[in-house]
């Protein structure tokens, strides 16, 4: 029945919004930063503990919909071990795969965050899978406590 | 079952054979907006192919047909809320606008430090920050009477908050994220009785139900015209000619001035002290031919015919397991505000959209209604009269699917 939304919905997707990976408050974070999206009402709080400039763990709180529920867990998997250049270089390649501005994607480069291709198409939900990564990006740069995707 | 033409009504607006990803349209966003019958088309491109000037300003031909056109829709407005006189309706932009103009002119005017203005839990946002804007000002205190978990006002409270420090009542008529319909006729006969003005924001209210400002006596009522089938840019600020006559102008300029000279200017007459510019010409006769055709179909048979779409909507939305709608107040319009277990209403809309049905999700402009009941938005159905029980339907079957998908 939802054939045209395969490419959206994938079942990677359904499977991190049933059970989001990193889904709890960190304590001992070194780095909180809470985003918002107030045209949908989403909300996270993302937690990094970080070892120079290395991502040691992160975590994240929150409410919102698949697509940020499954981008922000996957993120979360990801960036856990890479330094802060490589995390801002994949925000980097993400926001080109979502925004649709890069044809060829790197896949290899991308890896799992494949899955959010399919947001290129509706644009409504851009904002959705990118909020998870402006978030890290203010926690990196550890410039605010809070962002908003307006 | 009513004998309402509603299939003869669907031919009337052509939008409604557009295919949305292949599938039949199903709106259902007409909180948000309503579409536009052929009739309001037509009334546009008329004017604009053989009647177009500017409105109350060339002594020729065209000129004196457009300003004819455009005047003939006040009277259509006047007519349609039941004014007293054309002097009372007053052409804006929108609801939005008309309530920003009573704060800024009756508002600035009325209200000062420690007064009081009250309005209701439910409002939408913009009966909310004009208010808030003029008590930063001001140093007035902006009161909220709260409501309960059915999203009915809580009366007696509402009743209580009114104290001689209140200068204005602002309250909706009809709740745009719950569809909660006020108790307006007590509300303003509470208020008069301290003499306290009441705006009624008519937003949501006006395409559903017939409004007469002069059995419900309020001071002010505000609409737009993009809700009422009729173009998106104009709206009607409703006024007691006497509240109107006793306020500042909004904005200088033309049309709202009798005599200008440098050291001095004299304002012009109602309405038109509130009309600076050329304004919205299309747009108003647009929304005259609105009024005409609603008038043709009748508002009390537009609601009646609604009620039964809400009330078939409202049985097989609580047949659905895990759905909980959002506003169950007794008194309520043709919305159906919903959550459902664990899904978004985000992630709602989409799934809805690619089976051509369109719903709004999100806040609804109303964020602290989404905070009172806990919800960081909500999926909402709005009908209107051009919607049918098997769209209702389409969009139930359409929600036990998604559910489906989840799981």
């Amino acid at each position: 029945m939802f054939d045209d939304l395969r490419d959206l919905y994938q079942e990677v997707i359904f499977d991190h919004n049933r059970n989001p990976r990193n889904f709890r408050v960190m304590e001992d974070a070194d780095r909180k930063v809470e985003g918002f999206n107030p045209l949908c009402g989403d909300r996270l709080t993302l937690f990094l503990k970080m070892d120079g400039d290395k991502i040691i763990d992160a975590s994240f709180q929150g409410s919102g919909c698949a697509i940020s529920t499954a981008s922000v867990s996957l993120m979360t998997e990801i960036v856990k071990g890479q330094t802060e250049a490589e995390a801002e270089a994949l925000f980097k390649l993400f926001h080109e795969m979502t925004t649709g501005k890069e044809e060829q994607i790197d896949l290899e480069a991308i890896g799992k965050l494949a899955v959010l291709a399919g947001v290129r198409e509706y644009p409504a939900r851009v904002k959705c899978a990118t909020l998870a990564w402006h978030t890290l990006d203010a926690a990196l740069k550890n410039e605010e406590t809070s962002i908003s995707t307006e | 079952m009513t004998t309402f033409p509603v299939e003869k009504i669907r031919e009337d607006f052509p939008i409604l054979k557009e295919k949305i990803r292949n599938k039949p349209l199903v709106y259902l966003d007409n909180a948000a907006t309503c579409q536009k019958p052929q009739a309001v088309i037509d009334s546009i491109s008329h004017l604009y192919m053989h009647e177009y000037a500017n409105v109350h300003r060339g002594v020729h031909t065209l000129s004196v047909k457009a300003t004819d056109r455009y005047e003939g829709a006040r009277e259509k407005v006047k007519n349609f809320i039941n004014a007293k006189s054309t002097k009372e309706i007053i052409f804006v932009k929108g609801t939005t606008e008309a309530i920003n103009l009573i704060a800024q002119t009756f508002g600035k005017a009325n209200i000062k430090q420690g007064d009081e203005i009250l309005i209701t839990a439910m409002e939408h946002h913009s009966n909310i920050v004009p208010w808030q804007m003029l008590c930063e000002e001001t140093g007035a205190v902006l009161k909220v009477a709260p409501i309960n978990l059915q999203g009915e006002l809580i009366y007696d409270q509402f009743e209580s908050l009114i104290s001689d420090k209140t200068k204005l009542v602002s309250v909706v008529h009809m709740s745009n994220a719950l569809g909660s319909i006020n108790p307006v006729k007590k509300i303003i006969a509470a208020a008069k009785l301290k003499n306290i003005p009441v705006l009624l924001d008519g937003a949501q209210a006006i395409p559903h139900m017939s409004v007469d400002v002069q059995a419900l006596d309020c001071d002010f009522y505000a609409f737009s015209g993009h809700k009422l089938y009729a173009p998106s840019g104009i709206g009607v600020l409703y006024g007691k000619q006497a509240l109107l006559e006793a306020m500042p102008p909004y904005q200088g300029g033309g049309d709202m001035i009798r005599k200008v000279t440098f050291e001095d200017t004299e304002y012009n007459g109602l309405p038109y002290k509130f009309e600076a510019g050329t304004p919205s010409i299309a747009d108003v006769v647009g929304l005259g031919a609105a009024i005409d055709y609603l008038t043709e179909i009748g508002m009390d048979n537009i609601a009646a015919y609604e009620a039964e779409l809400l009330d078939y909507a409202t049985e097989k939305a609580s047949k659905i397991e895990g759905l909980r709608i959002i506003g169950e107040a007794k008194d309520k319009g043709a919305i159906l505000s919903f959550v459902l277990d664990k899904i978004h209403p985000h992630d709602i809309g989409t799934m809805l959209d690619s089976l051509g049905i369109a719903i709004r999700a999100g806040h609804h402009c109303a964020m602290p209604v989404m905070d009172f009941f806990e919800v960081p938005a909500t999926a909402r159905a709005s009908f209107a009269m051009y919607n049918t029980k098997q769209e209702i339907d389409v969009l139930m079957n359409g929600i036990e699917q998604l559910i489906e998908v989840f799981g």
